[in-house]
């Protein structure tokens, strides 16, 4: 089993490998990735040298070009892939058919994975992109069970990879709208979520408040800890009841399905977070090398108390979930 | 401009169903789409019944189309799926690239629904040479924007191979999760649902701490707080749109029917958006 960890610059990047990621994913500092925020990504010289350092350390990296294309700028995407496949990336990983398209006809010799915006939950839509870009590799959405996981497994011939630790997306990636409904702006068409230009922190007499685009997502009292308003995770109130409509502000961890995961042939486990810090990267990447390791070579897995201690302090609300995996979440 | 009737997205009991789709076959409407679209295990209609209702509207000389599930993740609902891309006689509305394999599979003509992620001219040129004729674009996708995809499609000499529809009446469908916000919004677990949906024929509102309506719960699937609006576009629209849909409501859905049909606008309220449309955050009036 792969660990591909992310990487929001060179420094995560170089952090990532040094700390036993087998590989890294990354992507453009333009409207052509997912993470589309200011002061992150990699422009071409930047991409070079990390191409440079991971495969000097035999290790592979992927780039995210995994927005959808829009008509006036299709180019860009199309300049992404060529760029990408000139300087030698290991594997793109892309959601829009007509990117998937080119990539495949372009360079019919690199290695395409499906992005998890495109959203395919299942096999026969797994099918049609194995079918029609000949994609390698499938980045399955967070809102399978375990044992949806495990269908899909024996119901493809496609490798598999699955989110493994990091921030959650509540809804199926690629088939949500809710920010740019608040916001004008979308993971589809602007590659950003609940975007901090629009975030706005208020004290008042009820407590600290967040709001995107002037609509209040949360209010705080003063013992409580504050979240980023990402929309999803706000309080609001349904009839007379006010609490996480959506979500509650949690990260995914899906340690404890190691063996299972293992077992059930995924190739790859993703760690969410190119927006991270180094220090985030290294710890993250730094525990779950040992928790692979560990489940590679025993045959009885347990979680170390550390492990879980150190990704529960970098988990959004200090909490951890085995998300959709498991079926009482859902 | 031709207009259509999307399928019910709420989850209504099926006497209700019946009693509504008569007054459609009635009123003035195209094209009506037909089926479940959210979630699989609201099955007060069965196969028997839609294939019932679709034949009562076909021959009230209604174009049918049968719509299908979003988000699919179990074989069960692939092998329902398939049985409705198979069906034989009714054009079938893709939600999932599920159904466009098994449907370009298949070699059947077919609709893209606006779950479909389609933002680009060529993606539209690939769909169309699998079996694409209409394409009902995402929700969240401005004038402007389509605007511009639809002269590139001019430029490849697909402009006029497909049909173009926009959602302009009714609450938006946004996003599709796991779980199951209904459900939650009673505090039961999903697989102990009870079927609650059935409790909210408008869905369950979903306010900010300061009272402004922003959401509503529809099982998995969440939608606009406002009603969308688009019926004072219709002007602009007559020469490059081909169909505009109107959305079931719990109400007005009739009035809204009349309006679009006789061309007169329905007054922009305080519960309508048109926001999107217009390139701005969904939830504003332009």
């Amino acid at each position: 089993m792969e660990l591909l960890c992310p990487a929001g610059n060179l420094s995560a990047l170089k952090t990532a490998i040094d700390h036993g990621a087998d590989a890294v994913y990354i992507g453009l500092n333009n409207q052509t990735n997912a993470r589309h925020f200011a002061g992150l990504n990699f422009t071409e010289v930047k991409l070079q040298q990390a191409v440079q350092y991971v495969h000097e350390r035999h290790k592979k990296i992927h780039i995210a070009i995994n927005t959808f294309a829009n008509a006036e700028h299709f180019n860009a995407w199309q300049q992404a892939v060529d760029l990408a496949a000139r300087l030698g990336v290991d594997a793109l990983i892309i959601a829009d058919i007509a990117i998937l398209a080119y990539a495949a006809e372009r360079y019919p010799q690199l290695e395409l994975h499906l992005s998890v915006q495109a959203s395919a939950t299942n096999a026969a839509a797994i099918n049609y992109y194995q079918q029609q870009f000949n994609v390698q590799r499938v980045v399955l959405p967070r809102v399978l069970s375990l044992h949806q996981v495990k269908q899909l497994a024996s119901n493809t011939s496609v490798a598999l990879e699955v989110f493994a630790f990091g921030s959650l997306c509540i809804m199926a990636e690629g088939r949500c709208h809710l920010s740019s409904y608040l916001t004008g702006e979308s993971p589809n068409m602007n590659g950003v979520c609940s975007p901090a230009s629009h975030v706005r922190w208020q004290q008042t007499e009820q407590g600290l408040e967040s709001r995107l685009n002037q609509v209040l997502i949360d209010r705080y009292t003063d013992d409580e800890a504050a979240g980023y308003p990402t929309l999803c995770k706000g309080r609001f109130q349904v009839a007379e009841h006010t609490y996480h409509a959506l979500e509650e502000p949690t990260s995914l961890n899906s340690m404890a399905l190691l063996p299972e995961l293992q077992k059930i042939g995924i190739a790859s486990l993703k760690i969410e977070g190119r927006q991270r810090s180094s220090a985030y990267v290294k710890q993250v990447t730094k525990t779950w090398r040992q928790a692979i390791d560990a489940c590679q070579n025993h045959t009885e897995f347990t979680i170390q108390a550390d492990w879980q201690h150190q990704l529960d302090a970098l988990s959004e609300g200090r909490q951890t979930t085995l998300g959709a995996y498991h079926k009482q979440w859902q | 401009m031709h207009y259509s009737l999307g399928p019910v997205l709420y989850f209504w009991p099926k006497q209700q169903m019946f009693d509504f789709y008569k007054q459609v076959a009635k009123s003035n409407i195209d094209v009506v789409y037909l089926g479940e679209t959210v979630c699989s295990k609201r099955r007060e209609l069965r196969w028997r019944d839609y294939l019932e209702l679709a034949k009562l509207l076909s021959s009230a000389g209604k174009q049918v189309v049968l719509s299908t599930m979003t988000l699919l993740e179990a074989p069960s609902e692939l092998n329902e799926l398939k049985r409705y891309c198979d069906n034989g006689e009714f054009l079938v509305e893709a939600n999932d690239m599920a159904a466009v394999q098994f449907l370009s599979s298949a070699k059947l003509p077919f609709v893209a629904g606006c779950a479909l992620n389609i933002y680009n001219h060529h993606a539209l040129a690939l769909l169309h040479k699998q079996g694409m004729i209409r394409w009902c674009i995402p929700v969240e996708m401005s004038r402007d924007k389509l605007l511009a995809i639809l002269n590139h499609c001019q430029q490849l000499g697909i402009r006029s191979q497909f049909e173009v529809e926009i959602f302009s009446y009714g609450h938006l469908p946004l996003a599709y999760s796991a779980r199951c916000f209904t459900a939650r919004s009673e505090n039961r677990a999903k697989d102990d649902c009870q079927l609650c949906c059935i409790n909210y024929p408008a869905g369950r509102a979903t306010y900010s701490q300061e009272q402004q309506k922003l959401f509503v719960l529809n099982g998995i699937q969440t939608m606009s707080g406002d009603c969308y609006n688009l019926s004072a576009e219709q002007a602009n629209m007559a020469d490059w749109v081909d169909l505009m849909r109107i959305s079931p409501e719990a109400e007005h859905t009739f009035t809204a029917i009349e309006h679009f049909t006789q061309q007169k606008t329905m007054p922009l309220t305080a519960e309508h958006s048109n926001g999107y449309w217009h390139q701005i955050a969904g939830f504003a009036q332009a």
